[in-house]
């Protein structure tokens, strides 16, 4: 009998072992839902599809990754979602700039402190396009026009009070020029409302504006960015993102790079961090996503726990004061 | 002649032994998500996408093309047995799809309800293989300006147009309207109407309104009336399949029109939601047995399930020639294609003919093999009716609670559809209709961005709404079918003087 319950245990113990993966730490159990804060279809979308895709395809994880939009309230609706799930390991969601743009706005009870970090997986960047039928070769000649016209040339962007404001906000105090402002809901529909000459230009990020601009319909004057973007290969007729100027070079001193990061529930432990840190690891490894990162030109900084934690705190304090600047903040 | 040659090599590329089975699989998938209310087809493709990943992207496509046909069609199944429209542009068939259900007639309705669709579909298909590239032109001069003005076609058309009475329809039009103001103001970034409850962040849904105001409203109104749910007597077979076939040659100009107007509809972007209601309307107006639209006529199926489908496909050419998704469906299909390495866009014609034509020759092949697969259910899907109502009803119940928990996981919209469907049972009692109640809900938050944005670029002026040719005439258009009733008395009273 004794001898019985000894090898019962031997062998119970083998396979609680057994269960534990080799290398120790947290894996998820069930399903991750990611949530996207924001429509299909647009960039954030697209990112967190391609992630998908990205993890399905390789075998990144055993347990599936499921893409679930709640793009609500611009977005509160997703930020609010994982707030409420403070604890719970099988929830990440990707931010773009509304993590900060929504909350001032609109005065949700919401704050990029109430999540965990995890990491930064790209920046994207922002360039300033025009109808290529039009005459402005360079950005100091289409500010010029936009001074003569005393503001009725139009700027077309995604939403309202959000990062395209924000930045069309920033153009006018540092040139004087006046702008009439017309929100739309997604990128693409902005893009085409330029090519349709129903706006005069657009801050849309490279990925919403490709394919027009190879189709020849737009032309890019500056890129909002300290640096021109890095990819030499050519798009259309010889041009390429590296030959697109800086702005501040054209006597534009703005930069705006738009936040790619996942966050966690409130409440995650330092191993489950840890995990989604190793897998986005292993994602930014694949040809699939440098692939992605080409074709949408993105700035590839990565970043991770208290770099990126740092980061975000100063950018949040950076949207403050642009969006107390331009009378954005929720009267509350 | 060129684009012919190219749409048989993509006959030759969809003919594929795999790729005929991933467009069965895609078809039944599809028509499965349609039945389900609240998991329409951009949800389903969404969920499906991952599974094509490792496919060539020109199976994948036709794979995820054939789920959106398969849940066109499947739309229409809930909308006429249950009286729930399980997709926005199923509303319009509730008008008279379920009357006739009702009447013991569910297979006429389904038959001919899939009929349509195809013919729309098969419309639209050609339409795209010819004219692909000028259409493309043409929906860019579509500004904020032009969007207002289909909206106000839309909506005007059906107050002119309708038989309740004009105030009735204006006043639940006025309810849907302020229904659809509540959440995020897209134009000054505010919320609006929510009074501090974070569930309303979101505002109504289109879903869970319909869910509840016709499914629910429809099974309270059913126990009232003592549990019986008529048309249990109803006999399927490939007879009646054939006799609806026989009888349908006869409603040819509705179906032109419909056919028209939804291709119309389908490249402006306005979609198909509005194309069914507007092409319902017209045909009840212009109609001979339009007096009897709404008591289960035939034609009040052919007119919005032909201009839905060729609406719906024709949706597919902004998205593929200018990257604009025409519908969410459209939207989850772009994200598909960037994952695929394919820029929608100007260039995507020129530089990747092979998977453009197979996709449009697979739009053809998948609508085939969709009417095929519908039609032999047909009697599989009228069989439900024969369910003992005491038996159905908590099914659809169920059905419509988890509809209305899945759109959003929110167990918050599981109470808002109870509401919905209170509501909506208070409106047949005090015999308000309901579309024009939806219509609002759907279209009204679109139709005020689009004024809002033109009022923008205008710096104020009306006059933008008559700045062209194209916005001018759709907006008299509009004013026309808002005024016709008067005009026509007017007409008929000139008349009489004069003679």
């Amino acid at each position: 009998m004794k001898r019985f319950v000894r090898v019962a245990f031997a062998a119970g113990l083998t396979l609680a072992v057994g269960a534990i993966p080799a290398v120790a730490g947290w894996e998820p159990v069930r399903p991750v839902e990611f949530i996207v804060p924001a429509g299909t279809g647009g960039g954030a979308d697209q990112m967190a599809r391609t992630i998908q895709g990205i993890v399905t395809k390789h075998n990144l994880m055993k347990q599936p990754l499921v893409v679930i939009n709640k793009s609500g309230g611009a977005g509160g609706e997703g930020f609010l979602d994982v707030k409420a799930s403070a604890g719970n390991p099988h929830k990440i969601i990707i931010t773009l700039s509304n993590l900060f743009t929504t909350p001032l706005a609109t005065g949700i009870p919401f704050s990029w402190k109430d999540l965990t970090p995890v990491a930064m997986l790209a920046l994207d960047e922002f360039v300033l396009w025009v109808n290529a039928d039009k005459p402005y070769a360079t950005a100091k000649d289409y500010i010029e026009a936009v001074k003569q016209a005393g503001g009725t040339l139009k700027m077309g962007g995604t939403g309202s009070k959000q990062e395209d404001q924000i930045i069309t906000v920033a153009m006018e105090k540092a040139t004087g020029a006046k702008f009439t402002y017309i929100p739309y809901k997604g990128g693409g529909e902005v893009a085409v409302q330029l090519v349709g000459n129903h706006v005069d230009s657009t801050v849309n990020n490279p990925i919403e504006a490709v394919a027009q601009w190879r189709g020849g319909k737009v032309r890019p004057l500056c890129v909002f960015d300290a640096k021109p973007m890095g990819y030499d290969e050519p798009i259309t007729e010889g041009k390429a993102w590296k030959d697109i100027p800086t702005c501040k070079s054209q006597g534009l001193d703005i930069e705006y790079l738009m936040l790619r990061g996942i966050f966690m529930a409130p409440r995650a432990a330092k191993d489950q961090v840890e995990y989604y840190v190793e897998l986005f690891k292993k994602v930014r490894e694949t040809p699939d996503w440098q692939e992605f990162m080409k074709t949408g030109a993105f700035n590839t900084t990565f970043m991770t726990g208290a770099d990126y934690a740092k980061w975000v705190e100063t950018e949040e304090k950076r949207h403050e004061t642009l969006m107390k600047e331009a009378g954005f903040l929720a009267s509350n | 002649m060129e684009e012919l040659a190219n749409l048989f090599h993509g006959f030759a590329v969809a003919l594929q032994p795999f790729n005929i089975m991933v467009m069965i699989l895609g078809i039944v998938l599809g028509v499965i998500i349609g039945v389900l209310p609240g998991l329409g087809g951009a949800n389903g493709v969404a969920i499906l996408l991952p599974l094509t990943f490792s496919m060539p992207p020109t199976s994948a496509i036709i794979m995820l093309s054939c789920i959106y046909w398969g849940a066109l069609f499947g739309g229409a199944i809930t909308s006429i047995l249950f009286n729930i429209p399980g997709e926005p542009w199923s509303v319009a068939t509730t008008f008279d799809g379920y009357p006739m259900a009702q009447q013991g007639k569910a297979g006429e309705a389904l038959t001919a309800a899939f009929t349509s669709s195809f013919v729309g579909a098969l419309f639209a298909v050609v339409m795209i293989t010819l004219v692909a590239p000028l259409v493309a032109s043409f929906a860019l001069q579509f500004g904020p300006a032009e969007k207002f003005a289909v909206y106000f076609l839309a909506f005007c058309s059906f107050v002119g147009l309708s038989k309740e009475p004009p105030f009735k329809t204006i006043a639940a039009m006025m309810i849907g309207f302020a229904l659809a103001a509540v959440g995020l103001d897209s134009i000054t970034g505010q919320l609006r109407l929510t009074f501090g409850i974070t569930e309303l962040l979101n505002g109504f849904d289109f879903l869970i309104a319909v869910i509840g105001l016709f499914g629910i409203g429809e099974i309270l109104l059913t126990m009232e009336e003592g549990l019986s749910f008529r048309g249990g007597n109803a006999k399927i077979n490939l007879r009646v399949v054939l006799h609806t076939w026989k009888e349908m040659p006869a409603y040819w100009l509705t179906s032109l029109r419909s056919c028209l107007i939804g291709c119309w509809m389908g490249i402006t972007p306005a979609g198909a939601t509005p194309a069914s209601f507007m092409s319902y309307g017209i045909a009840k107006r212009l109609s001979k047995r339009g007096k009897k639209f709404g008591h289960g006529e035939i034609e009040g199926v052919v007119a919005p399930e032909t201009a839905a489908h060729a609406a719906g496909t024709a949706a597919l050419l902004p998205m593929l020639s200018l990257g604009v998704p025409g519908s969410p469906t459209a939207a989850v299909l772009l994200g598909g294609l960037l994952i695929w390495g394919l820029q929608p866009g100007p260039m995507l014609f020129v530089e990747q003919k092979e998977f453009v034509w197979g996709l449009i020759a697979s739009m053809y092949l998948g609508n085939l093999a969709g009417l095929l697969v519908v039609l032999t259910c047909v009697p599989v899907f009228a069989a439900i009716l024969r369910i003992p109502f005491s038996i159905i009803a908590p099914l659809i119940l169920v059905l419509c609670a988890i509809g209305a928990y899945s759109v959003h996981s929110s167990t918050f919209d599981v109470v808002l559809m109870l509401v919905f469907g209170v509501l909506g049972y208070l409106f047949k009692k005090c015999g308000y209709p309901l579309a024009p109640l939806v219509l609002a809900i759907v279209l009204g938050d679109k139709a005020e961005e689009a004024f809002r944005q033109s009022l923008l670029g205008s710096q104020g002026s009306l006059a933008v709404f008559f700045s062209n040719g194209l916005v001018g005439t759709i907006m008299a258009l509009g004013l026309i079918a808002l005024f016709w009733s008067v005009i026509q008395e007017g007409y008929n009273r000139l008349r009489t003087v004069t003679a």
